[in-house]
């Protein structure tokens, strides 16, 4: 059975809180959200902006999501939680190729995604369209999930 | 009066127009060089309807005879001298006597009394004190119906949100833009509704529409009434909305309304679009004829369901020269508020920039989503662009450059809202 795998313990939670902060696009909104977060001792783990010419979404992973979040609220930022699904595959060509097809198989698309390689192994931060079967599926297929608290602590 | 024959009161607005006539030539030079100028003598004005005779005063009149120059009466009888605030020039100065104060409360009380206000009452005034005529207007029109007074002025919300709770206070005078201010400011006071007695709101001073109306009066729980008024012809308190709703009853038996063709000057008939003018017919410290107000309305004459007879003015629309006249297209800035309202994805607060590149205008709107409107998705949100872009094209048939900005983002006023700037140099 697929609990024999360390990485699937139940009591890991995977699906972990990112942050969205919508952004004008003008000088110095970068440093503000950045600056303010660092004001309230959070660490920013993983991050991506999404932009068009007008405004930007930034999303990121932070040691502390409920901090963080009220911390934005209360500096008047526009701010969401989002579930997204972290994972490492290895640092080789055609490894995400593969993680990708089990999901587009069935029927699970991607919204975003942003990664960050690391020597031998490579990070990736999805939003799937249905987060629930994504998470089985990358389960059954034994893909190595990111706990959300490793996530956090990266 | 309000509810009076409108054949009697006719007859009473042309004896009224007579005496004004007379003692506006025989004691504003400004008027007589005017009348000699048109050949015009006091004895041509025989009843209301010669008013089309009268010759018009501008704001540019009131600048040229800046300060006192159209006082009717020696200073010694002046006791009130208000202005406004000037952002454009020399400011505008008003003069009251002893006797104009005391239309100008009855006027504001007729409004008072007409949204069900009594002395029971308690009136927080948050109209901004001093040369404005907003606040002291509304403080004396209050005082003169008995209520009890919170002469607050505007601004410092946080005190405003905890003497409306400890007070009790039941009526709120404002702009509709601070009176939103105070709605959001409200919901962050950590007070609750049903601790707050407040039930009815007197608006004014900037053209506000429905929705904006329904917008305050769900965010405060209250009934919002619309207050009319300009210092030039009085204050607050020219007129008023009854518990019908369906227009802005006028005074009309101390200032004459007219509706004229902004361009050419002619008087328009009843229903017609076209600019506001207003005749003193009874005052005594700086009276004006057919003063243009550059407010764009219509009138209506028939009875209203209150049962008042006082003439019925339309929604301000916008003022002629708030009017901007885009790519050749009239645009007000009463016509994007209430594009923005219409949708509930958007915050009433925006600020126009309209520019000029390469001889095309360029129209720059900055609205703020709703909290709970912003997504982490992208093409959610250029889709609530959009979608504001194509209700305004729907609507005024133009193409805005639409910037969703942050939330608080767009600054809030305690006075009248700035929406627009206009950078072109035309």
């Amino acid at each position: 059975m697929i609990t024999e795998n360390f990485n699937l313990i139940i009591e890991y939670i995977m699906v972990a809180k990112q942050l969205s902060v919508f952004l004008e696009n003008k000088s110095g909104r970068l440093t503000e959200v950045t600056q303010v977060l660092g004001n309230h001792g959070i660490n920013l783990s993983a991050l991506s902006i999404a932009d068009n010419s007008d405004f930007g979404i930034m999303r990121c992973i932070v040691s502390d999501p409920d901090l963080a979040y009220k911390a934005l609220k209360d500096a008047h930022f526009a701010v969401k939680i989002t579930d997204v699904i972290g994972f490492s595959c290895p640092n080789t060509s055609g490894s995400l190729a593969m993680v990708l097809k089990y999901l587009s198989d069935n029927d699970v698309f991607i919204e975003y995604m942003y990664s960050f390689a690391n020597g031998d192994v490579a990070n990736v931060i999805i939003r799937p369209s249905d987060i629930e079967n994504c998470e089985k599926i990358l389960s059954e297929k034994k893909v190595d999930l990111i706990a959300a608290s490793d996530l956090y602590k990266l | 009066m309000e509810c009076m024959d409108r054949e009697q009161l006719r007859e009473i607005q042309g004896i009224r127009l007579r005496k004004i006539v007379d003692y506006v030539y025989h004691n504003t030079p400004f008027y007589r060089k005017k009348f000699q100028e048109m050949d015009l003598n006091p004895e041509d004005i025989r009843d209301i309807d010669d008013i089309s005779k009268l010759p018009f005063t501008n704001k540019l009149d009131l600048r040229d005879n800046y300060p006192f120059g159209l006082a009717a009466v020696p200073m010694s009888q002046i006791v009130r001298i208000h202005a406004s605030s000037g952002t454009t020039g020399k400011p505008v100065v008003v003069l009251y006597t002893r006797k104009d104060l005391a239309t100008w409360a009855e006027s504001i009380s007729r409004a008072f009394t007409a949204y069900g206000a009594d002395n029971t009452d308690i009136f927080q005034i948050s109209y901004g004190y001093g040369l404005f005529t907003g606040g002291l207007g509304a403080h004396d029109g209050a005082t003169n119906i008995g209520a009890s007074v919170i002469p607050i002025s505007s601004g410092n919300t946080q005190k405003q949100i905890t003497l409306m709770h400890d007070f009790g206070a039941t009526t709120l005078c404002c702009t509709p833009s601070y009176a939103l201010f105070l709605a959001e400011a409200l919901k962050t006071s950590g007070y609750k509704r049903d601790e707050f007695k407040l039930k009815r709101g007197c608006f004014g001073a900037e053209p506000w529409t429905e929705n904006m109306r329904k917008e305050l009066e769900q965010n405060l729980g209250i009934k919002a009434y619309d207050i009319y008024g300009l210092s030039e012809v009085a204050g607050p308190g020219v007129g008023y909305e009854c518990e019908c709703q369906n227009g802005t009853h006028l005074n009309e038996d101390y200032y004459y309304p007219e509706i004229v063709d902004p361009k050419t000057g002619d008087s328009l008939p009843e229903g017609t679009l076209g600019e506001l003018c207003f005749t003193h017919l009874t005052k005594e410290g700086m009276p004006l004829l057919r003063y243009r107000t550059h407010d764009l309305t219509a009138l209506h004459y028939d009875k209203c369901g209150c049962g008042r007879t006082f003439v019925r003015m339309d929604r301000i629309l916008g003022r002629c020269d708030d009017m901007l006249i885009i790519r050749g297209v009239n645009v007000f800035p009463t016509q994007i508020e209430a594009v923005i309202l219409s949708l509930k994805e958007f915050e009433p607060h925006y600020l126009l920039t309209v520019n000029r590149e390469n001889s095309t205008d360029t129209m720059e709107l900055k609205v703020e989503v709703r909290e709970e409107y912003y997504t982490d998705e992208m093409s959610q949100m250029v889709a609530l662009q959009k979608k504001l872009v194509n209700e305004l094209r729907s609507v005024i048939g133009l193409g805005f450059d639409v910037k969703l900005a942050e939330p608080q983002s767009i600054e809030r006023s305690t006075g009248k809202a700035k929406h627009v700037i206009d950078n072109r140099k035309l």
